[in-house]
């Protein structure tokens, strides 16, 4: 049995209007047909690589959604695409980064309130703290929201930054999204315990095991933890159980670690159906308003693909001008060297 | 790791300035490095409110060394501050502080301690501006009592300058004397690019003159390297704790009546590769000394740059006299291994009388 110490309620919102659960549901669709149309544009050769997150939407959405961009900051991994399209970042600049365009992506964090794109497992975990932390000196009420998986759970870095989190007191909300998988690796083999959440009691940091493909619960969830961030409580801990429905990538290949069956027993319920029969079931939305919002999501989608493929390289010269403020003269002289030698000036 | 023997270090260093206030005109003063840091540190804290200061020890305690000596009490436990005991961590939330607007001081407490953090140091600290188009600068100036010489414990003498030197986005800086400590901590620590502040521990006891309102007299930039003795036969390139000793050597070899130059590199990077051309073309010899080991160490940089610019004038090949490429000895052995005076002397002594042909 898990023994997590109870959030502090208050604060949260009440339950979720129409509007909002139509606009959910709506970012579900664009969401989910954004990710699956980027594996096709890998296979049609518009992107070198992508990592899915099919069958983790609820869980994106649904934490996204609670972010206030005027005073939180996220922190994202490198599978946070429902998050940033969520959040309202530009999908292309976001994109950019599965082009090979730029690493971190071309939107700017700043003022995005996203963090560039993360590849380093647990890498921005810690950042999150150390940006929260800076919220308290300066008397400021954002919030960090960090995303990691059970996989990045096991990194050294996680503890550190959920130690650091409860001694300083620090605004963070850790996001773990439990997807059974870390590449071939399942849960069992991970995750000692076999909750991420049972671990934050050792920190005296209170936690959420919630339904993470229930958009609605993912939500509620995420608010509740922010309104406890916020009132000065300390850092908070949700772990969202979902499934990597897809490949860890696309040059993964799951057929080598775990069967069909497998798949189909683990993934269960799709959580952008789940919504739709709730949306359904309580008269909310009905199949024209599923069909529009397929339809917006599909333009979107052309849109994106659009800027996507109108993306030309970076300048070479960007390689040497973006790696200090004030540059060196060794790297200037690099930089001409690569110009005189180079034919893309 | 106990630390309890170089807390007893302290008790040899002279308290009575220890915290000199950023109120005190004097223009020159004699103090020690540990003395000169404090100070700068001082200074930076009441000159840029958002500076912050923060590590293992470094609020109450004052640091194992007693850099931050009196600063929490000054400044206030916002300011500076006591992390828990985890390196990663204490790097990690140096880039999360820069992101919202402060300019983060860290202290790692050892040379040795820098190694857990060397994923938030290599893969995050150093390439955040990169990675974010220069929209996220990363201000953060890492102190790291560096370097031998003090009988340590195991890990608490290591030589790391090559190792970050080779880090694209990072930048090295070592001070040899409490001049240069107080002057190149406070211009590393107003910089907007991260900055790896190598301090040499066996150095920090020593006194010497500190002229606040200058740093260089003779006009020099504070990005470059440093004439400290003038000489016309060979150039000794050192930094760090290895410069006094190379003023020492070329003492010494004066009596034989060899004019050595001494030049304090002071930056690793980047490399004032202009310095060193200046130097050499006029010396013709250049021998470069450093505590790290032989192998990849920065004495093969500098060799190069001597190399590419100097080649037509040089009369010996560079000669380096460094430590070996063993894992650092311990204090017993820590003379043998470190670069002495004779084995400098022998260095100098193959570049001088090395023969054409």
């Amino acid at each position: 049995m898990d023994t997590l110490l109870p959030v502090a309620s208050g604060g949260a919102a009440g339950p979720l209007t129409a509007d909002e659960l139509r606009e959910l549901y709506s970012l579900m669709v664009a969401v989910r047909h954004l990710d699956t149309s980027a594996i096709a544009w890998q296979r049609q050769g518009i992107i070198p690589g992508y990592a899915p997150e099919l069958g983790q939407e609820a869980a994106q959405v649904g934490s996204g959604y609670a972010v206030d961009t005027t005073r939180d900051f996220v922190f994202p991994t490198y599978r946070e695409m429902g998050v940033a399209r969520t959040m309202g970042v530009d999908m292309v600049a976001y994109m950019s980064t599965h082009k090979a365009t730029w690493h971190g992506g071309l939107y700017n964090p700043m003022e995005s309130r996203l963090a560039p794109i993360q590849a380093v497992v647990a890498g921005s975990v810690l950042h999150a703290v150390g940006w929260a932390h800076g919220q308290t000196l300066d008397q400021q009420d954002g919030v960090a929201l960090t995303y990691f998986g059970d996989g990045a759970s096991s990194q050294g870095d996680v503890h550190e930054a959920m130690n650091f989190a409860a001694v300083m007191k620090a605004p963070v909300v850790f996001f773990v999204q439990n997807n059974g998988w870390a590449i071939s690796v399942p849960t069992e083999r991970q995750v000692a315990g076999g909750s991420v959440a049972a671990r934050a009691a050792g920190y005296g940091i209170p936690a959420l095991k919630i339904d993470g493909d229930d958009v609605v619960a993912v939500l509620e969830a995420t608010r509740r933890a922010f309104a406890h961030a916020r009132s000065g409580n300390g850092p908070v801990l949700i772990e969202a159980m979902t499934y990597r429905r897809g490949p860890h990538s696309t040059s993964d290949d799951p057929g080598r670690y775990r069967s069909l069956d497998e798949e189909r027993d683990g993934a269960g319920i799709d959580p952008l159906e789940r919504l739709r029969q709730r949306l359904l079931a309580e008269g909310i939305a009905d199949e024209a308003f599923f069909a529009e919002a397929l339809a917006a999501a599909k333009a979107e989608e052309e849109q994106i693909r659009t800027g996507i493929q109108a993306l030309g390289s970076r300048p070479g010269t960007e390689m040497f001008d973006l790696v200090f403020q004030e540059t060196t003269p060794a790297l200037q002289a690099q930089a001409a060297n690569w110009r005189e030698e180079s034919e893309h000036v | 790791m106990s630390n309890s023997i170089l807390e007893g270090a302290n008790a040899t260093g002279d308290d009575t300035a220890t915290n000199t206030a950023a109120d005190s005109p004097a223009p020159t003063t004699v103090m020690s490095m540990q003395q000169a840091l404090n100070r700068a540190l001082d200074e930076v804290l009441a000159d840029n409110p958002k500076a912050v200061i923060f590590g293992e020890d470094c609020g109450r305690l004052g640091g194992v060394f007693r850099i931050t000596d009196g600063l929490q009490a000054k400044h206030g436990a916002q300011r500076v501050f006591d992390t828990p005991l985890a390196e990663s961590g204490i790097l990690g939330m140096s880039v999360g502080l820069a992101m919202a607007g402060f300019h983060p001081i860290p202290e790692v407490q050892f040379d040795g301690f820098a190694y857990p953090a060397i994923n938030q140091i290599v893969c995050q600290i150093a390439r955040m501006n990169y990675r974010s188009r220069g929209t996220m600068p990363m201000p953060i100036t890492l102190r790291v009592p560096s370097f031998g010489g003090i009988r340590a414990p195991e890990h608490h003498g290591e030589s790391l300058e090559a190792l970050f030197a080779h880090v694209p986005g990072l930048k090295v800086v070592s001070p040899s004397n409490p001049h240069e400590a107080y002057h190149l901590l406070k211009y590393a620590a107003t910089r907007p690019d991260p900055v790896i502040f190598m301090e040499p521990k066996s150095r920090y006891w020593q006194k010497g003159e500190v002229d606040a309102a200058t740093h260089d007299a003779g006009g020099g930039s504070p990005t470059g390297a440093k004439v400290m003795r003038e000489g016309r036969h060979l150039t000794l390139v050192a930094w760090g704790a290895m410069v006094s000793r190379c003023l020492q050597v070329a003492e010494l070899a004066a009596e034989d009546g060899i004019d050595i130059e001494v030049l304090d590199l002071r930056w690793l990077k980047p490399i004032d590769a202009e310095a060193l051309t200046a130097s050499v073309r006029k010396t013709r010899r250049a021998v470069v000394v450093h505590e790290a080991p032989l192998t990849s160490g920065l004495g093969a940089e500098v060799a190069q740059l001597i190399t590419q610019s100097c080649f037509d004038t040089l009369k010996a090949a560079v000669e380096r006299v460094t430590g070996f490429d063993v894992p650092y000895p311990s204090g017993d052995l820590e003379d043998e291994y470190i670069p002495n005076i004779d084995r400098i002397l022998f260095g100098i002594q193959r570049v001088l009388e090395y023969k054409r042909g």
